[in-house]
């Protein structure tokens, strides 16, 4: 085995950002995400992430502000931790280690220097057991302080943040958990506990899902599973409380929400419908329909005027108080599971995958952003769990990315399979893909493997489990009518009547190499002739590759009983074979280089080898727990110039891929990570605007002017008669620009800058000397003439010094004359 | 955020033969003009000049038609027996027909007597023509000779007795006086010239010759009988350039497109078939009631005629282009229109600061009612009776919506006998059309489903689902049987296919294989669309 030295897995992105709910800062520019182990700091306004801030050895699980003072938020985390950010700066204030898993963190205004916790309950053995504690901060100026002051408030709570919310003025806090209502008040150090019954008669369920207080008044609201939101008062005593239910939405509730005033309640779900109560008008609704997926949290600013919420897309999505989308964070739309293979686009280089329902995502991998979703299926999307909805599973660019494959498919409960084949051109005005051709029903069972040619000719195929491959080749037109080419079959083969599993073109598209089951077919792209069939029983062929450049000679096919073989296509024979659970083959296009990802105890092993040779560049014990099933080779915008031998592989491109828990990885070196870190470190940027080249243009002129008034404001100066001021003064008000326009030339004309200062004095010198010398020698005036224009206040020469008498139409005229060709008056004499 | 998305309403490929710009100049004639003639028509001529009326050959008269006139302008009956091959001289004054009783008679457009008789033959005369120096005529004749005629002094001139069957077409060169080609029953195509006293060329087309043509270059000769029509280069002593097979039955008639382009031809099968002749396949087929005798097309093909054995006269004029176009301007000077434009064409200035209106998106009934989730109601819209008579596939398609939605089955239950009976009607119409059947399917499934306890209360709701029952039935036998031709036509391809050993055996060594298990190739399916 060779010694894999400094390469490493690294964590790149598409993390989490809907895990729990966001928090607005406390002026409603910056939204806090906790982004697995990290909190992200984004602005609302430009959607940017803004600071990054890094700490936590585990899942964040909760962001709140610091009630004693807005600029600093605290997190906790499952590894046990408390800490105390600066938002602004990014900068880590204190840890305070608590010791167990935290689950939420809530705070009020009203228990200073109290956090409270919910972590597992620690006498119960059950894992879905969970405690809400309080937490005294002790006042010390360590940066890592002990907290062990933990004091029990409600034993039996639910790890859903969402479930426990403080009351008016933090007097009593709520808590929902199965079928109760616990609310526990401060003052009497009492709690009430109210039960539903599992099911009413229309055996519909009501169990509690979340809850939410008023802000002004003593009501609660609590989400229930069958989509009823519950309005509790007068719960401060045991018997006469009272609760009215508002009906809208039609599955569990997600999310509720009074906003600061206590005027509304938001409330979201399934539906992804945010839906706008009016409290004590409950008749009256606002509507925000088709967020685009299901609603997670719901979270309000401080002043009220944005709600954001937060999708199980990975989104968030910031809305006006007035009912309108203004923002969408999004992140790397993860789905139940991907379900078609990762591609790079060869246009815009971005990852390629299944996102949200009937889309394709484009996701940037160098700058960790979501870039756009391409909807495939086209189709109203109906917010209903149970449902069965298209997917899109299988997804292929040609080479030079101007063609892009898809195949959806949507399983009905009893009746047939629907499919289809999409294939769409790339349009270059409006830099994306239009739909070009829908084949509906192309096979008649799922595909199993979707194949472009790699070199220019546009064919495609497709393998499906029917017993059919297929050959699609762009058609010329056939009407008079329309005028773009469309696709259609070309040619259909099987093979014995047995499955295809996968497919293969070689590198110059020259032969398709087809795994039916046990044998691999090898045909003639050209003549569709079955060229030669290879076999290695026992197992079906898995995956299946072609070598790239000097090893093109070699296919390379997996089995499902544990064989990676090996073949030679020159001589149609076994070159090599060796026995490993190889869960994917994957070829690097850009080199010889092929990844294997092998399933061993229970984690995944990484070899990287050359087909010519059975022995690993490379080789990484235990990338991650699991089976790796998705893994893309990405090149590299630049080369880098790793020279050993275990680290070349990576220098022309980079190999990314998916943990079973549907984290993006990577692998890199020591080097490139400090190469990154300190390009990052740059990038942050300290204000909300979004750094575009616009802003880059205009800020750094805007910092210069602001440090040019910042001079000058320290002289006081008399305004003065500039033409600024005349201009703004004596101009009728209709045709001057915006006023924002013109203030900082007026300020600017207000102000003498030190430059200028400068030369004035210098020019005053000057003056003083040269009148000396005019003093000195008044018959010299040439001498003095060259020293009098930069005396002159008008600009510009100002005729002949030596005589002032004359007038500025005078000189002009003179200098006409002298400019005359009196040649002519010669030919007289 | 997004909007609605729409009800997709696939479109389906019509079905038939495919629209390209031959058919569209092709299809663009009007109405046949249809007159019956006496007996079968065996000749059509146009006149070479203006105004291009054409002499019709049938029984034993001929009539001229002018190019517009459903009466003919002229009529020669002075023929004891069947009249043949009337046709014009190249400046038009003349006609020549043969005739059954051997003689051939030469007429002046503008009279009514033969002005000569030419008597020699001693057999029935099917082909008669003018030479291009205008003074002499060309005759063939059943009697298996062709002779050449002095039309001042009305005597024979030449004889060849070269065939050694019946004469029954031929042509004159119209750059070269004194060659003349004909076509035998005896499967043989002669070039004669008048300078010498044999065939200069013959050529062999294997079937009966029915009809000659030249291109107008005269190089090329193209030649009609039996199945076949065969284009000869005579330039290279009449090598043989392509053999078309298109009709079914013996080809009859030829006929070129005033520019060259097409090649036409005419066949008892009832057909005319449409050849471009720089690559000599079908572009465009006319289909007629009869089998077709002679086929002529005026100059600029201002107008196609066909004869038919019927005695059926068919003539069809191209459409006028300047009728189209003016239907055209009446449609945009209708007084909305400057209403609707109406501020729409204004250009801003470049100060302008442009506020776009929203563009308000229309939706269709069922849409707007499955936004709101209406379902029952966006089914009754999609079973309105315009869309379920004709736009089948939208109601089809909103069908699936509702399936897909999860809610078909509240949509189709709750419905009263009248609505229940529009649901099934549809589904009679529909369920075994290829396209709907999945959806249907399904449909008809619930259906069954929901009313299956009110079997029994309604007439007229029983009686319609027996005949979907039968429906299904018939259908059901219908697959069963195309089943097995496919299944008969698979060893029918499997048989035909020469069996081609793949070069597997080495490998199959290699790999541990067995030398039994080598495969052979499955020949490639043929896709059933």
């Amino acid at each position: 085995m060779v010694e894999h030295g400094e390469i490493r897995v690294v964590h790149r992105g598409g993390s989490k950002i809907n895990f729990r709910q966001p928090v607005f800062t406390h002026d409603s520019r910056f939204l806090l995400c906790a982004s697995a182990n990290a909190v992200k700091v984004f602005s609302a306004s430009t959607e940017e992430c803004v600071h990054h801030l890094v700490g936590h050895t585990d899942l964040v699980t909760g962001l709140i502000l610091r009630p004693s003072n807005h600029l600093q938020v605290f997190s906790c985390s499952l590894d046990g931790t408390v800490r105390l950010w600066d938002y602004d700066d990014g900068i880590l204030i204190k840890t305070f280690v608590v010791g167990f898993p935290i689950y939420s963190i809530y705070a009020s205004g009203s228990h200073d220097g109290v956090l409270f916790l919910t972590i597992p309950a620690k006498n119960d053995k059950r894992s879905d057991a969970f405690q809400l504690v309080a937490v005294q901060l002790p006042q010390s100026s360590e940066q890592l302080v002990e907290a062990r002051e933990i004091s029990a408030v409600l034993p039996d709570v639910s790890a859903n943040p969402g479930a426990i919310s403080f009351g008016r003025a933090g007097q009593y806090i709520a808590s929902v958990c199965g079928l109760h209502l616990e609310v526990f008040f401060f003052k009497k150090q009492k709690s009430f506990r109210f039960s539903l019954k599992e099911e009413n008669n229309k055996g519909i369920k009501n169990t509690f899902t979340c809850a939410a207080c008023h802000p002004k008044e003593d009501c609660i609201a609590t989400g229930h599973e069958d989509g009823k939101i519950r309005l509790w008062r007068n719960f401060s005593h045991k018997k006469e409380y009272t609760h009215s239910a508002l009906h809208w939405h039609h599955d569990a509730v997600g999310a509720l929400s009074f906003t600061p005033e206590g005027t509304n309640l938001l409330s979201g779900g399934v539906e992804s419908v945010l839906v706008l109560w009016r409290y004590n008008q409950e008749t009256q609704k606002d509507f925000l329909p088709r967020l685009g997926a299901a609603i997670a949290h719901i979270a309000v600013s401080p002043d009220g005027s944005l709600f954001c919420t937060a999708h199980s897309d990975n989104k968030i999505t910031v809305i006006h108080s007035y009912v309108r989308v203004s923002a969408v964070i999004q992140g790397l739309v993860r789905g139940d599971r991907i379900w078609t293979d990762l591609v790079v686009d060869p246009r815009s280089k971005a990852l390629v995958m299944n996102g949200k329902p009937g889309h394709l995502q484009f996701y940037s991998l160098q700058r960790d952003k979501l870039l756009y979703n391409l909807d495939i299926v086209q189709q109203e999307y109906i917010h209903e769990s149970g449902l069965d909805q298209f997917e899109v599973v299988k997804v292929d660019f040609d080479a030079g990315g101007n063609w892009l494959a898809t195949v959806e498919e949507r399983k009905q409960n009893s009746a047939e399979l629907e499919l289809n084949l999409k294939l769409w051109a790339f349009d270059e005005q409006t830099q994306s893909f239009v739909l070009n051709t829908t084949v509906p029903a192309p096979h008649e069972d799922r595909i199993s493997d979707l194949s472009f040619s790699p070199d220019r000719t546009t064919l495609l195929v497709s393998a499906s489990r029917d017993g059919h491959f297929k050959a699609w080749a762009l058609a010329p037109p056939t009407d008079a009518e329309d005028q773009s080419p469309s696709w259609c079959c070309d040619f259909v083969a099987s093979y014995h009547g047995l499955a295809p599993h996968c497919c293969g073109f070689s590198a110059d598209g020259s032969l398709l190499a087809v795994g039916f089951q046990e044998v691999v077919t090898v045909w003639s792209t050209a003549s569709w002739e079955l060229l030669t069939t290879l076999s290695q029983p026992p197992g079906h062929v898995r995956n299946l590759c072609f070598g790239r450049l000097s090893c093109s000679k070699y296919l390379l096919g997996t089995t499902t009983k544990n064989q990676l073989c090996c073949w030679n296509l020159l001589s149609c024979s076994l070159e090599w074979s060796t026995s490993m659970d190889v869960t994917l083959l994957l070829a690097d296009p850009l080199s010889e280089n092929m990844a294997a990802f092998c399933f061993e105890a229970g984690s995944t092993d990484l070899f990287v080898f050359k087909p010519s040779e059975p022995r690993p560049l490379f080789s990484h014990k235990a990338v991650c727990s699991g089976r790796v099933l998705r893994a893309v080779f990405s090149p590299r915008e630049e080369l880098l110039e790793g020279c050993e031998e275990d680290v070349q592989w990576l220098n022309s491109s980079r190999l990314f891929f998916f943990t079973p828990s549907m984290d993006l990885m990577t692998f890199s070196t020591k080097a490139e990570e400090d190469r990154l870190m300190a390009s990052s470190k740059q990038l942050v940027i300290g204000d909300q605007v979004s750094m575009t080249p616009f802003n880059l243009l205009l800020g750094k002129r805007g910092q210069t002017e602001g440090q040019e008034v910042a001079a000058g404001s320290e002289r006081v100066q008399p305004p003065q008669g500039s033409s600024a001021v005349k201009e703004l003064l004596q101009t009728p008000a209709h045709v001057l620009p915006s006023t924002s326009y013109l203030c900082s030339m007026f300020v600017q004309s207000l102000l003498i800058s030190t430059s200028d200062k400068r030369e004035q004095n210098n020019v005053t010198e000057e003056e003083m000397e040269s009148e000396k010398e005019e003093d000195d020698s008044e018959d010299e005036e040439t001498q003095s003439s060259a020293v009098k224009p930069d005396v002159a206040s008008g600009g510009g020469r100002t005729g002949d010094p030596t005589d002032p008498g004359l007038t500025k139409a005078q000189t002009k005229e003179l200098r006409r004359v002298r400019k005359l060709d009196y040649s002519w008056l010669r030919d007289l004499d | 955020m997004s909007s609605f998305k729409p009800t997709k309403i696939p479109v389906y490929p019509k079905l038939g033969e495919k629209v390209t710009q031959e058919t569209l100049y092709w299809k663009d004639y009007k109405a046949p003009i249809q007159i019956k003639e006496f007996g079968a028509i065996t000749n059509l001529d146009f006149s070479p000049v203006a105004p291009h009326n054409f002499a019709v050959t049938a029984f034993t008269r001929i009539h001229i038609y002018g190019p517009f006139s459903q009466e003919p302008v002229k009529t020669f009956t002075k023929f004891k027996d069947n009249a043949y091959c009337g046709r014009f001289r190249s400046d038009g004054q003349l006609l020549v027909a043969g005739c059954e009783d051997t003689q051939v008679r030469l007429f002046d457009v503008c009279g009514k007597v033969a002005l000569r008789m030419f008597k020699g033959h001693t057999k029935a005369v099917h082909v008669t023509d003018f030479t291009s120096d205008r003074y002499q005529i060309f005759t063939g004749s059943d009697d298996y000779t062709c002779r050449l005629w002095d039309i001042p002094n009305s005597t024979e001139l030449l004889s060849y007795q070269e065939h050694t069957d019946y004469i029954r077409c031929g042509i004159t060169s119209k750059l070269n006086s004194n060659l003349f080609i004909t076509g035998s029953y005896d499967h043989t195509l002669k070039v004669f010239d008048t300078r010498t006293d044999k065939s200069v060329l013959s050529m062999d087309h294997g079937q009966p010759v029915e009809s000659l043509l030249l291109y107008p270059s005269e190089g090329l000769l193209v030649s009609a009988g039996g199945r076949y029509v065969k284009v000869w280069d005579l330039l290279k002593a009449g090598e043989p350039l392509v053999s078309l097979k298109n009709h079914h039955k013996t080809v009859t008639c030829l006929c070129l497109s005033s520019n060259g382009q097409r090649l036409l031809s005419g066949s008892l099968d009832r057909h005319v078939k449409v050849y471009n002749t720089t690559t000599y396949k079908v572009v465009h087929n006319f289909d007629y009631a009869a089998s077709i005798l002679s086929l002529g097309l005026a100059p600029n093909d201002e107008s196609i005629v066909v004869g038919m054995t019927n005695g059926i006269l068919s003539i069809k004029h191209r459409k006028g282009s300047e009728d189209s176009k003016e239907g055209v301007v009446q449609q945009r000077r209708r007084p909305s229109y400057r209403v609707f434009v109406k501020g729409k064409n204004y250009v801003p200035k470049q100060d302008d600061y442009l506020i776009g209106k929203p563009v308000k998106e229309h939706l269709a009934k069922y849409d707007r009612q499955l936004k709101k989730f209406n379902v029952s109601k966006a089914l009754d819209t999609a079973l309105e009776t315009y869309t379920r008579t004709r736009k089948p596939e939208i109601t089809v398609a909103v069908i699936k919506e509702l399936d897909r939605r999860g809610k078909l089955k509240n949509a189709l239950a709750g419905r009263d006998e009248q609505g229940l009976s529009r649901l099934l009607s549809f589904l009679i119409g529909h369920v075994v059309n290829q396209r709907f059947a999945p959806v249907l399917i399904t449909a008809a499934d619930m259906i069954l489903d929901i009313y299956r306890s009110t079997i029994g209360q309604s007439p007229v709701i029983d009686r319609q689902l027996l005949r979907l029952q039968d429906l299904i039935e018939r259908e059901i036998d219908y697959e069963q049987d195309l089943l097995e031709v496919l299944g008969m036509l698979d060893a029918i391809f499997a048989c035909s296919l020469p069996k081609k050993e793949v070069p597997s055996s080495n490998i199959s060594r290699q790999n541990g294989l067995t030398q039994g298990e080598s495969s052979t190739t499955v020949p490639p399916q043929i896709q059933t669309s």
